[in-house]
């Protein structure tokens, strides 16, 4: 029997019962189009995120206090350790110690109330010098950014975002007026250009200040949440984590590198750290999904088999004019495989769509700046895994049917 | 010259669980090409048995079979499927055939199974649907025919391959007398062109029409002679 024959007649068995065949490949295409979306849209949110990091740049080295968090619940602690002292920072800035660097920006974080007038908003305080600036890549629409002169002498000046700028001040200019945070008035010397949303670090909603200032008047720490230190080249990278190592080792008293109370990471870091977590995000999504695929394979299994008891006679009749058991074999599986390729199809079609509608509701109801990908990886999986499926689960009704004594089947009621 | 089909103490016996029934025993006959046999016997007697066995859609449970010469007891599932598509034509009492598909679709089947190619499938069948009369209904469903036109459809599938014998399991049997008088006709000219056939029957009108008749009771052969055949037309005609 030639190969297009078996497969318009197992088209023709399909399409004899057009409406079970298609309710049973709906498990399919529910299936496939989960798997479809979830991988375009784990895809688009990564590089969502990966384009963030990618913003401080490949020479920067974050320094951390505490230790490395090992899960979500452990970063807590990193955030209140105090471990990273004015010392330490110091020290990072004399050449000699840390010969491959070019910057060490410092920064202390937390959210503060701030108010004018009678109009109060929640914003992120952040303190660091002056090389925040260049640091982020941020600049002002209005007005100036700080100095070093106003971050030695504890100037309450402050930068704030668009959005702080909005809420306080409305239609007012706020260049030179005061705002007020936990009972210190700032002076604003400029407003952030307004930005997109899907940052880290939001700085439409962020007031920016003097790190020493911040410390001793806003947050009352004498410790920094971090410290950037940016190398002079890519290429110097490993040599400058080295150097800050033992710097910092060595002012902490710390001899065992199992017990450093700070941690480093670099771009490269954090963009596989968040590679790994999309990554179990979207197997984790994905094996849900597969259930679906399972449950709609049993029903195919269960639809083929129905279908062979169904057919037995005409099974018999098959045999009786030439039918070879491999014909009756080859016959079945082709159904099955037209059934849950079609579902694979109809479900990439889905996906497509599923994934095109959510991308777009997240850039026009939630304002993030969410790419349309077509994940390629999800087609391939999708229409590989849907044949796997017809394959698998149809193999064993094919199976049955092919056994069928020709005369039994003939004499089937 | 070798018989087309030849049998030695055939036999078949069903065993189920602790009872076996005997089908068939001792069945040692033969039948020549060109002959018109018709196997008759009571319902039971095991007429159907022999030849579903003879047709290569079953497996005897002793003694041998030669189909051309050949002994053929021992071939595969595959060389029996091949044996029956090429050198077998089968017209079943049921008729038997695939609703969904048309006149033309149901006679070409043999051949789609034989792996002949689209544009001469279609012709030869159209041939053989000419030959019984339907050129008209090519394109039926066979679902839309009558019990007379469907086992003319039949007959049609059963020639598209030229087989070497032509099985007809009581062919009349669910016909009215006019049907089963065109469809015996059929049979009959097809005899007179040279096909091989036999045909099961317990109705002794439908016997005569063939030039030998050979008795099966209890399974065994009870009694195997020639007749001078009873000439049945075929009313609606065969296409010359």
């Amino acid at each position: 029997m030639r190969f297009q024959d078996s497969l318009i007649t197992a088209k023709k068995g399909i399409s004899v019962h057009k409406n079970r065949s298609a309710l049973t490949v709906l498990g399919i295409v529910i299936g496939i189009a989960s798997i479809m979306t979830i991988m375009s849209m784990g895809q688009s949110a990564e590089g969502l995120v990966m384009g963030e990091i990618q913003r401080f740049g490949p020479s920067n080295i974050f320094l951390l206090p505490g230790r490395q968090p090992s899960g979500p619940t452990d970063a807590a602690g990193t955030l209140l350790n105090d471990s990273l002292k004015q010392k330490d920072f110091e020290d990072l800035q004399k050449k000699s110690n840390v010969p491959g660097a070019k910057n060490i920006i410092p920064y202390v974080f937390g959210y503060v109330t701030t108010s004018y007038d009678s109009e109060i908003y929640d914003a992120m305080v952040m303190g660091s010098t002056e090389l925040i600036e260049k640091n982020f890549d941020l600049s002002v629409s209005r007005g100036v950014f700080f100095e070093m002169r106003d971050v030695e002498e504890k100037e309450k000046v402050a930068v704030i975002g668009d959005k702080v700028r909005e809420d306080l001040f409305g239609n007012i200019d706020p260049i030179g007026e005061k705002i007020q945070m936990k009972n210190q008035k700032f002076r604003v010397i400029g407003v952030l250009e307004p930005e997109g949303q899907g940052s880290f670090i939001d700085f439409n909603k962020a007031v920016i200040a003097p790190y020493t200032t911040v410390q001793e008047s806003v947050l009352g720490i004498r410790y920094f949440n971090r410290i950037v230190v940016e190398a002079e080249s890519i290429e110097k990278v490993p040599e400058v984590i080295r150097d800050v190592k033992s710097l910092i080792r060595s002012n902490h008293n710390i001899d065992d590198p199992e017990k450093d109370d700070f941690f480093i990471q670099t771009q490269e870091g954090i963009v596989d750290q968040v590679k790994t977590i999309t990554g179990i995000l979207t197997v984790l999504l994905s094996s849900v999904a597969a259930i679906s695929l399972v449950v709609g394979g049993v029903g195919i299994m269960n639809i083929m088999l129905v279908s062979v008891t169904e057919r037995t006679r005409e099974i018999g009749l098959r045999k009786a004019l030439g039918a070879t058991n491999g014909d009756i074999l080859a016959q079945f599986l082709y159904e099955a495989l037209l059934l849950t390729g079609l579902g694979g199809i109809i479900g990439v079609i889905l996906g497509t769509i599923l994934t095109f509608a959510l991308s777009y509701a997240a850039r026009t109801f939630a304002g993030l700046d969410f790419p349309f990908i077509f994940s390629v990886r999800g087609l391939m999986l999708g229409i590989g895994v849907s044949v796997s499926i017809g394959i698998v689960f149809g193999i064993f009704p094919a199976k049955k049917a092919s056994k069928k004594s020709p005369i039994e089947s003939l004499h089937y009621e | 010259m070798d018989a087309l089909i030849r049998t030695e103490k055939l036999a078949k016996i069903y065993t189920n669980e602790d009872i076996s029934t005997v089908a068939l025993e001792h069945i040692t006959f033969s039948i020549q090409e060109g002959e018109f046999v018709a196997i008759v016997g009571p319902s039971g007697s095991g007429k159907s048995t022999l030849m579903q066995i003879l047709g290569c859609l079953d497996r005897p449970t002793g003694g041998k079979y030669f189909f051309e010469g050949k002994e053929i007891n021992n071939y595969t599932d595959d060389e029996f499927a091949q044996i029956r598509n090429e050198k077998i034509g089968f017209v079943f009492q049921a008729f038997n055939l695939l609703p969904r598909l048309t006149v033309l679709e149901n006679v070409a089947l043999p051949l789609m199974y034989k792996g002949v190619a689209p544009k001469e499938r279609i012709k030869t069948a159209k041939e053989m649907i000419d030959l019984v009369g339907l050129s008209d209904r090519t394109d039926y469903q066979t679902s839309r025919l009558s019990g007379g036109q469907k086992q003319r459809v039949a007959i049609a599938r059963a020639l598209v391959n030229n087989p070497k014998i032509i099985f007809a399991d009581e062919p009349t049997g669910n016909l009215d007398s006019k049907s089963g008088g065109v469809v015996l006709g059929f049979l009959q000219e097809l005899n007179d062109r040279g096909h091989t056939i036999v045909i099961v029957t317990h109705e002794s009108y439908v016997a005569e029409a063939s030039g030998r008749i050979v008795h099966i009771i209890d399974g065994k052969i009870d009694k195997d002679e020639k007749v001078i055949h009873r000439r049945v037309v075929a009313q609606e005609g065969f296409r010359k």
